[in-house]
Order: structure tokens, then sequence, then C-alpha cells
């Protein structure tokens, strides 16, 4: 019982910390889940965050299974509970109050302060993922070739290029045996 | 396809005003399994990240529960307050249209196709984690996710990286959270506020705040 309160804490936790969307909490995540738990390791991390950026909707979808690797079907379910309402019900909150904000200079100020702290979340989350998820010379070629693709082809849904590395990774890992554990 | 603030935000705000408010009306009535069954569609299509691009389109454009200038509204909040873009924008979108029960279904709808996918790939995988084709598959995602998740953020920052103010905002946000291991609550508690003083009101202007990036251009 008290693991699943764990994993409504942390989640709750986090939830409140996500500020910038979920990229941004990337770090904390991992922190809290790898380190300090110790409810996955590594490459669990980055193997249950890959099943996050294959399916639609919100990547952070993935905290489920995280949830689920520590306490099966109800901490699947806490950590969606508590990763989703409490920030839920902020926003909800807030967006009763905001229009009483109209036209209060400050709103301008929040946004174009918040916007690089934002930024420099996500480009730590991308490093947080980037430690686990590149070793040796054939994971950097995947990452360089996706960033070429959802840089530069923006006609093609990023999607298709993370499942291209899936692809990839099955062909020619799975034959080398590198990378493996 | 890529809808970040920064992008949509500027000409959406400006066409909003020019284009005549008067024209939208938040709509009264909707049912609630419509709501449920839009945001569904968004949550079961809504591929490759960037969910906000969805909600726009299918929002904005194809049921006209919104225009651009409460949907931006809508974002400027999410944007500003914790949690997830996504389904912040479905909770206050919801909220508008039908209150609570509408904040709920519309959170249920853009959430339950991935929760229930990502559950059963999650399944699968705990069963077969020591699989070399499925370790080789996902060693592939992640390395492919470094790569988009580069990309998006270079993208949304394209304006922020050319401006030492924020340049420098990123910067020390990047240093904070990966190579000092500094805990982000007080990443945001330190760096959020100095980063909002620093583009505080300027009293000159009442409307909008001097913009402090126009003395470095």
């Amino acid at each position: 019982m008290s693991e699943n309160l764990s994993v409504l804490g942390v989640f709750s936790l986090l939830s409140v910390l996500a500020v910038g969307g979920g990229a941004a909490v990337l770090p904390e995540t991992k922190m809290l889940v790898v380190d300090t738990h110790h409810w996955l390791t590594d490459d669990q991390f980055r193997d249950i965050y890959g099943l996050g950026q294959v399916v639609p909707g919100p990547n952070m979808l993935m905290v489920l299974v995280i949830g689920y690797h520590v306490t099966g079907y109800l901490g699947a379910l806490l950590a969606y509970l508590g990763f989703f309402v409490p920030s839920g019900v902020i926003s909800w909150g807030a967006s009763r109050v905001w229009d009483h904000f109209e036209g209060s200079p400050w709103r301008r100020s929040l946004q174009l302060g918040m916007a690089p702290m934002v930024i420099g979340l996500m480009a730590a989350g991308a490093i947080s993922i980037a430690r686990t998820a590149i070793d040796g010379s054939l994971t950097v070629a995947i990452a360089i070739g996706a960033f070429i693709g959802v840089y530069f082809i923006k006609k093609v849904n990023p999607a298709f290029f993370v499942l291209g590395g899936g692809v990839v990774g099955l062909l020619l890992l799975s034959r080398t045996g590198a990378g493996m554990p | 396809m890529r809808s970040t603030a920064d992008e949509a935000g500027g000409p959406a705000k400006g066409a909003g005003e020019a284009a005549g408010e008067a024209a939208y009306v938040l709509p009264r009535g909707v049912p609630l399994w419509e709501i449920f069954l839009t945001f569904l569609v968004i949550g079961a299509t809504s591929f490759g990240g960037g969910v906000v691009a969805y909600l726009r389109a299918g929002l904005v454009i194809r049921k006209r529960w919104l225009d651009e200038e409460h949907f931006m509204s809508a974002l400027e909040i999410s944007q500003a307050l914790p949690g997830l873009n996504a389904t912040n924008m479905s909770i206050i979108v919801g909220d508008r249209l039908r209150g609570v029960a509408g904040a709920v279904v519309a959170f249920l709808g853009v959430t339950l196709p991935g929760a229930s996918l990502v559950m059963i790939l999650g399944v699968l995988y705990a069963s077969n984690a020591s699989n070399p084709y499925v370790n080789a598959t996902l060693v592939g995602v992640g390395a492919a996710a470094v790569g988009m998740l580069t990309a998006v953020t270079l993208q949304i920052g394209r304006k922020q990286f050319g401006g030492l103010i924020d340049a420098a905002i990123i910067l020390i946000t990047i240093a904070m959270v990966s190579f000092l291991h500094i805990s982000l609550l007080w990443v945001l508690l330190t760096v959020g506020p100095a980063a909002v003083l620093i583009y505080r009101p300027r009293r000159d202007d009442g409307a909008a705040p001097s913009d402090p990036a126009g003395p470095r251009a």
C-alpha cells in the first residue's frame, strides 16, 4: 500500500512541477523514478519513454506504464490520476479567474519570461533522455536522422521518424547485438 | 503542424482583432457526448506529439467551438501553468462549453485512446523486456526520440535562441537542471520569477511591457 501512496505522491508532485509540459519535467521524472525510488533501471526508463512516443495523445501517458511497473494496474491508475488531476484542477481554476486579468500587462511579462525557461527545461529533457538513449554510433546516427527528418521535413508526421528509428534499431541492432544489456 | 504559442500567437492575435470579434459566440448546450467524441478523435489521431496542433484543427477549424483568440488565450493559460498543454487545453475548453462535466469528458476523451494503447504496449513490454527484438526496437525509438525532442525544442525556441537575454535564461536553466542537478522546484522558483521580472511591465506603456529585446537588436 505504501508503494501505491508513493506512486500517487511522486506523480502528483511531478504534476504541479510540470510547468512547460512533459519534456520539461522529464529530468525530474527520471531522477525520482530511477535514482530516488529505484522503480526502473535507466534502460527501462528509456524503453517506457519510447512506448509513450509511439502512441497518440500526450507522450507523458507513459506514466501509466511506470505506475504499472511498480504496483500493477492500480499503480497505473494512480500514476494517471496523480499526474493529470492536480495540474488539471489548477488550470481549470485559473481559466475561470484568468479573464479578470484581461489587459494586465503582467500577462505578457509572464509569457515573455516563461518562454525561454520552458525552452531550457525542454532542452534539459532531451539531454536527460540522451544520456541513456545515446550509446554507440548507431544510436547517434538514428538520433541525427530523426532530428533532420523532424526539423526539415515538416510535412511528415514526427511519429513516422520515431517509428523509423525503431525499425532501424530492429533491423540493425538485433542482428549485431549492439546496445543490448 | 507544429503549433507553438510563439509561432501561432503573434499573427493570430492581430488577425483576431482585425477580423472583428463580433462574429464569434461561445456555442451553448453542446451535448456532452459530442464533446467527448470530438476529444476522443483528437486523442486517437494525434500521433507524434504536438497535440495542440490537432486541438486547433479540431476545435477552431472543424467544430468552430472557439475562435483563434480564445484558443490562444486558453493556450496561454495552459503554458503558464503546470501540466501538459494538451490536457490543460482540453480541460479549459471543456469547461467553457459545459462546465465541470465538459472538462471531465474532454480530458477523458483526449487521454483515453493513448492511455489504453500505452497500457497494452506496457503490459506486452513487461512480459517481453528481455526479448532482443523488442529491445533493439526500443533502443532505436529512444534514440530517434532524442532527435525529435531536440528538433522540436529548436523549432519552438528559434526566436528565443536569437536574443541575448533569452539565450542566457535558456543556458542557465539547462545548467541548473542537467549539470548541477538542482531540483526542478528550485529552478522554477528562482529562474521563473527572475525571468518574469526581467520582462516586467515598464511604466511608460500601459498595455504591453516594453520588450527588453528592443535595445539588444
